[in-house]
């Protein structure tokens, strides 16, 4: 993946020794990472490159330096939690609805708000698609272990 | 034999022909899998990009839950799901401390002890001389291009499966069933995995690609085993040809479609038929068996 990179795990690995922090902030290439763990796996001194690529990811969206694009990466996990958080198991239907009317709050772009609407009868045809998603039964508990790990802070 | 069995929010949404097809395979091999009670979600890519307590305490709050009920093995057939329960399982064995924060954290005393297998290694615990001698229309004509994805074998301090960049396990199984498999390069590159929604056009450009040189080494389909990558190279490969103007028509195998049909299975059986590519068209006329 590192090759369609503008700033590679290399690049970026560099700018944060150097102290470069806010030049790496703002490079793309920790939203085109796809956390395949490649860089991880093959770094010959063991940096956990695709871990701080999640950490420049959060750091960069708290300090609001991100374009509304690249922002969809981190809204899309944040709406995923979400869901978990109140279902206990994940309901696509609903991500799929928080996650599309969040980024759109944002960045008004209807045509990403449409995009993906066709795939819901294609998906309903073949049973893939259920309008009632599952959830857990005991979900106090993992509303407890979210409150818990969370510690205050919100997602 | 009963095996304890999670199979993570995928399975029991769009990707329930996944399912659909080992629960067919295990079933004729006489393994009956039984779903952990209640199991929660192992919060996947955004636990561990978001919040890493919680990376940890999702999966083992199913481990624990495993444990309770007296399993001893686990099967995952989610790669992300399967890496999220060993790396939570391996954290947990090497710490008594943070067994005993996280036992606090889920309500559930969590030993991290549970074996958590992948679908390949289920297939290889049967015992492939087994897997060979159940094997009822043999795939002759199958030329496929095993793909593993990143997860099934990255990390590899933590998944600790095959070689982690010349795996060779899922060949094996094909090769057992009859079928033929194609050396090429893409085995173990990105399909784009959990960026389908927020950055689609990051799956298009790594999905075309492994589609294309799959082709280009002579595979007359894809075995997969993780239901993000079947969704990216099936359900995404309309918009992949619309967008790139070409025309791939290329058949996405779960590896429990491949052994199913080996061991005798209609497609319609094994969910073949819900697939987005080539659906409709029989084994026979693509090739894959007979």
């Amino acid at each position: 993946m590192a090759a369609g990179m503008d700033s590679g795990p290399t690049r970026l690995i560099r700018l944060l020794q150097l102290g470069q922090t806010e030049k790496a902030l703002r490079a793309q290439g920790m939203w085109q990472c796809v956390s395949c763990q490649t860089c991880s796996t093959r770094c010959p001194k063991s940096v956990d490159c695709a871990g701080i690529m999640d950490a420049l990811r959060q750091l960069s969206f708290e300090r609001g330096v991100t374009a509304p694009e690249q922002q969809r990466t981190v809204l899309f996990q944040k709406a995923f939690l979400n869901n978990i958080r109140r279902n206990g198991r994940l309901n696509e239907l609903e991500l799929i609805g928080e996650f599309k009317l969040t980024t759109f709050t944002r960045g008004r772009s209807v045509s990403f708000l449409l995009k993906d609407a066709t795939l819901a009868p294609e998906l309903m045809k073949r049973k893939k698609f259920h309008l009632v998603g599952e959830k857990a039964r005991d979900r106090a508990v993992v509303a407890r272990i979210f409150e818990r790990c969370m510690d205050g802070s919100h997602l | 034999m009963n095996l304890a069995y999670y199979p993570g929010c995928a399975l029991h949404g769009s990707s329930n022909d996944y399912e659909q097809s080992l629960r067919a395979c295990l079933g004729s091999l006489d393994i009956q899998l039984k779903e952990i009670d209640d199991w929660i979600c192992c919060g996947a890519t955004a636990a561990h990009s978001l919040n890493q307590k919680l990376a940890v305490a999702l999966p083992a709050r199913n481990l624990a839950l495993a444990e309770t009920k007296g399993f001893h093995e686990l099967l995952a057939p989610c790669p992300m799901c399967s890496m999220q329960l060993l790396k939570a399982r391996k954290e947990l064995m090497e710490s008594e401390a943070l067994r005993r924060s996280v036992s606090e954290i889920v309500e559930l005393e969590v030993r991290g002890e549970t074996k958590v297998l992948n679908l390949i290694q289920l297939f290889e615990s049967i015992g492939l001389d087994k897997l060979k001698a159940a094997v009822k229309v043999p795939l002759s004509s199958l030329n496929a291009a095993c793909y593993y994805g990143c997860l099934l074998t990255r990390p590899p301090e933590v998944v600790e499966f095959d070689d982690f960049e010349q795996p060779r396990s899922m060949e094996k199984i094909v090769e057992v069933l009859g079928g033929k498999t194609v050396d090429w390069n893409y085995r173990t590159e990105c399909c784009g995995a959990g960026m389908t929604m927020a950055s689609e056009q990051t799956v298009l450009d790594l999905s075309h690609k492994i589609l294309t040189n799959a082709k280009q080494h002579g595979a007359n389909c894809l075995v997969v085993a993780c239901p993000m990558c079947h969704v990216n190279l099936d359900m995404k490969q309309p918009n992949i040809e619309q967008h790139y103007g070409v025309k791939h028509a290329m058949p996405i195998y779960y590896l429990s479609d491949v052994v199913g049909l080996a061991l005798g299975f209609k497609p319609e059986a094994l969910g073949v038929d819900r697939h987005f590519v080539c659906a409709g068209r029989s084994t026979e006329e693509l090739g894959i068996r007979g």
